[in-house]
């Protein structure tokens, strides 16, 4: 059974704040806020207050949980590795199991608990995306035409495909002999809204050889409700996840997602043994390409005359991973690309699951302190490794007035492998 | 409590979006690094010196204790609302209202985060030295008031030296200006200086005039390996004797290095006792050569290894090791007392030894790490709070701590000031005519005794 830690089974970690501060340096949140209920060291001390029932579970404390992206980022730099997105997402459980969900949460359970919910939705939207959004001048999004609930009636949202990425593909495509094989978990963005980004990322792994496997079975890996304190819903979906991965050998789960990693990984793995096992195992895809050598292939080739200028947005969901040198590795490396780094890099885009939702306002400024480095930078493409980060910073692009296009580092690895 | 009436013209003043007295708000304002807890009444976020003015007049009136904030990051209390009253954050004055490149002179806001000042500054090819531990989050007014300072003190300075005027609101709630932007100035008494380190008590900082300097071109990192604590220290004292002075000259003991050995799988032979960590900056050539005579200086000290870094990132590799040090510590023991006493150069031996003894003496782990150049050591009394007796323990063993850097000829704080953590020590540190005089200033200055009472004084 996949089982969620609570409040009380985090409490030595609730602890383990020294309330040194320093996470103030860190908290997108608090940078716009200044208030120390928004930073990391106050949503522990109110954590730690509702514990020893110094504090009620009131509607503050709930507006307090909510203002948190789980972005991570407090938890990478915290001296003590307090994990105060876990701490944020039990507080929000418990909110949920003693107040009920909200609308919203148990609108996003039901969603992504029925892919074929989802698929059906998405069919319907591909052909009547032409009514129901409107295309953004200069970008290649879309913006509602029509008030919606939870969609922000300024966000920009990719093109709908009519196609899902597990439906285009095979469950297994073999790569060459003696080659390794790996497990693809899609997540949902992609498999749903940004199909051709998996496609990129067979396409790399064929150039090496390696063989996919795309479980059809695989569900959501649950992030949008643990953002949204869903917990019975995440472990739902765990448990379908966990059958999904269980089967055949223990191949190396990669997923092109940077939130699905976050997802699939730490918190799965937090779920229970097995889980602990299976989240082990998951990498970034660009993690596996650049250890199997793609950079080096690349880099091998000759340079193009006419090069792209393409600089690199960190999403939070790698970044406090680790993982800040792989793609700039291979973008580096490709023939066709100028990388140029860009000031900011590393600043979260502001979108944190339900953060967004609730959040709207601040999350657009968050986003919006992006501008000004991408606009200086001069490049003409923004890549990123997280379809959640490239719909928003199309937003932050567009709400700018600016030139740029967003695309996945994928997108630009396989536009530029030799056939 | 606070009476409505007073929560009303608390509003009045700041508008009512910038007061709370709710439990959320109080809660979160009640702690800072020391991890105490004292409840304050209301919190207050003004947006400007005046509006200070009229917060400080009515406590005055009303006789409510307020207490200045930055970020809360202080190592001594200093922020805390012992007594109840008004937490006054000073986080909306966070402007940099200029930066003059031609006298190298800036301004900023209390409120401005110390490493967002030298970042701008920076930008601009100048440079402001004090680099407190805690500058990505500290702000500049919190490190004025407690005179903050940092590994590149050896050779700059703390931030007294940097600090040219302030604008500062007075106990009583008048606004004035003391010291100016010229380099030099000697009409009336230096309240400038004064007003450093005064942990607010004195007055609220509300505008800072500040000394820059040219950004050195370049710099160089170095991290030499001792067999002893003594060849360590016996090198910074060669260095320095040698007529150089490096940016940075931080050693960590024995103990320390085997707690980040511990904690990040650091590589370090076998005979590492201790660890220098050096930093050079100025003019490339300069530099190169500075580095060649500190290591053939070293040489002879009992040096098991060396490591020169060519490149940026191979610098930061080595100031890694040292910043992971705090969190390494976590690995002896679960709670932390971090004191920061400070001893003359040349007894900084003597000092580890009697730090040693009283580790012994009484049998909880104690660690050592710092800024060797200047003396000044970062003491860890490593213990668990949930073991019966190890507070008492801890709290006789830095008593014996202070009374040993005393005796080295020391001080009891180089950098974390008295707070409320500290002032029952301090008649071990200043004679009792001294306290009698810094009372008197306080007493002249607060009649009322309502600026952050309880600190530094125990009454
Ligand atoms: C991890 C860590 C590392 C640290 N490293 C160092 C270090 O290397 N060197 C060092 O010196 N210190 C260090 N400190 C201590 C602390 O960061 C400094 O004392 C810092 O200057 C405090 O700034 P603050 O903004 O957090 O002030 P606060 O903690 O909010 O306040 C500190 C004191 O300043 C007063 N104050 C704040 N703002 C004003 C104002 N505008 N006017 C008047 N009084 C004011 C407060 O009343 C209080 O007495 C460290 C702390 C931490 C947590
Ligand atoms: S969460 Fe970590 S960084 Fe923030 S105050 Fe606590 S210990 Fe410090
Ligand atoms: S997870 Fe992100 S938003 Fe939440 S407290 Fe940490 S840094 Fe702030």
């Amino acid at each position: 059974m996949s089982k969620h830690k609570n409040l009380h089974d985090l409490e030595d970690q609730i602890r383990q704040c020294v309330k040194c501060g320093a996470c103030q340096a860190h908290c997108p949140v608090f940078a716009e806020h200044k208030r120390e209920p928004a930073v990391a060291r106050g949503k522990i001390a109110l954590a730690h207050a509702l514990l020893d029932q110094d504090l009620p579970l009131d509607e503050r404390f709930v507006a307090d949980m909510s203002k948190c992206l789980l972005c991570g980022s407090c938890f990478d730099k915290c001296p003590n590795l307090v994990p105060t997105d876990e701490i944020v997402a039990a507080a929000r459980r418990e909110i949920a199991e003693r107040r009920g969900l909200s609308n919203f949460a148990k609108v996003v359970g039901q969603v992504v608990k029925r892919p074929g919910l989802m698929k059906i939705g998405l069919k319907g939207a591909g052909a009547v995306s032409r009514l129901l959004f409107r295309k953004v001048p200069q970008s290649s999004g879309l913006r509602l035409r029509f008030p919606a609930p939870w969609i922000a009636p300024d966000r920009v949202l990719p093109e709908i495909p009519t196609q899902t990425f597990r439906d285009r593909h095979p469950q297994f495509i073999p790569g060459g002999e003696g080659r390794p094989t790996v497990a693809f978990f899609t997540g949902c963005m992609l498999n749903y809204m940004y199909p051709q980004l998996g496609d990129a990322l067979l396409k790399c792994l064929k150039f090496l050889d390696i063989s996919v496997y795309i479980p059809p079975d695989q569900g959501c890996c649950g992030l949008p409700s643990i953002t949204a304190g869903d917990g019975r819903t995440v472990e739902e979906l765990a448990e379908r996840n966990l059958a999904a991965f269980s089967q055949g050998e223990p191949h190396t789960i990669i997923t092109a997602c940077a939130s699905c990693n976050i997802g699939m990984g730490r918190h799965f793995a937090s779920l229970g043994e097995r889980q602990a096992e299976i989240g082990g195992r998951v990498r970034d895809a660009l993690v596996v390409l650049e250890r199997e050598g793609l950079a080096r292939k690349l880099a091998r080739l000759p340079k193009k005359e006419q090069r792209i200028k393409v600089a690199y947005h960190d999403p939070c969901h790698l970044r406090t991973q680790g993982i800040t040198k792989e793609p700039r590795a291979l973008l580096r490396a490709l023939p066709g690309v100028e990388f140029v780094e860009m000031e900011g890099a590393d600043r979260c885009c502001g979108l944190g699951g339900t953060y967004s939702v609730y959040h709207w306002e601040t999350s657009k400024k968050i986003g919006d302190r992006k501008a000004p480095g991408i606009e200086k930078s001069g490049a003409e493409l923004v890549a990123t490794a997280c379809p959640g980060c490239m719909m928003q910073l199309q937003d932050i692009i567009t709400r700018a007035g600016l030139p740029q296009k967003v695309v996945h580092v994928l997108e630009l690895v396989a536009r530029d492998l030799p056939e | 409590m606070l009476e409505p009436r007073i929560f009303k013209i608390l509003q009045e003043i700041v508008g009512s979006e910038n007061v709370t007295a709710e439990d959320a708000d109080r809660l979160c304002y009640s702690y800072d690094a020391t991890q105490q807890k004292f409840l304050p009444d209301a919190v207050v976020f003004p947006a400007d010196a005046e509006q200070i003015a009229l917060v400080l007049k009515m406590a005055n009136a009303e006789k409510i204790p307020v207490f200045p904030r930055g970020a809360g990051s202080g190592f001594s209390g200093g922020s805390l609302p012992v007594t109840g009253g008004i937490v006054l954050v000073t986080t909306r004055l966070d402007r940099i209202l200029r930066i003059d490149t031609e006298n190298l002179v800036a301004e900023v806001q209390p409120g401005v985060v110390t490493e967002q000042f030298q970042q701008a500054v920076e930008k601009l090819g100048l440079f402001y030295p004090p680099d407190p531990a805690s500058l990505k989050f500290s702000t500049l007014g919190g490190n004025v008031a407690e005179c903050a300072g940092g590994p590149r003190c050896v050779k700059y300075g703390v931030t007294k030296d940097y600090i040219l005027g302030l604008q500062v609101v007075t106990p009583q709630g008048d606004i004035i200006k003391t010291g100016g932007e010229t380099m030099k100035g000697v009409v009336g008494y230096d309240l400038t200086k004064l007003m450093c380190g005064s942990e607010g008590t004195l007055g609220i900082i509300t505008r800072i005039t500040i000394k820059l300097l040219p950004l050195p071109e370049a710099k160089k990192t170095m991290l030499v390996i001792f067999d002893s604590i003594d060849g360590a220290a016996q090198g910074v004292s060669a260095i320095i004797g040698g007529k150089i002075i490096p940016t940075t000259l931080e050693f960590m003991d024995a103990a320390t290095l085997e707690c980040v050995r511990q904690a990040t799988g650091l590589q370090l032979p076998a005979a590492a006792k201790a660890v220098l960590i050096i930093e050079v900056d100025g003019d490339k050539e300069l530099i190169e050569r500075q580095a060649q005579q500190i290591l053939q200086i070293v040489a002879p000290l009992g040096v098991v290894e060396t490591r020169v870094a060519q490149t940026a990132a191979e610098s930061e590799e080595i100031w890694k090791v040292r910043r992971s040090v705090s969190a390494s510590l976590r690995k002896v023991n679960p709670d932390k007392f971090n004191e920061d006493i400070c001893v003359p150069r040349s007894r900084v031996p003597d000092m580890i030894r009697e730090v040693e003894a009283i580790a012994t003496r009484h049998a909880i782990p104690i660690v050592n790490f710092g800024h060797a150049g200047d003396g000044n050591i970062h003491v860890n009394v490593m213990i668990d709070r949930k073991v019966p007796g190890q507070l008492e323990k801890a709290e006789k063993a830095i008593e014996e701590v202070f009374a040993a850097a005393l005796k080295l000829g020391g001080t009891m704080s180089g950098e974390h000031g008295v707070g409320n953590t500290k002032s029952p020590y301090l008649p071990m540190e200043l004679d009792p005519a001294a306290v009698t005089y810094m009372k008197a200033i306080k007493r002249a200055l607060d009649p009322n005794h309502i600026l952050n009472p309880g600190k530094i004084f125990l009454d």
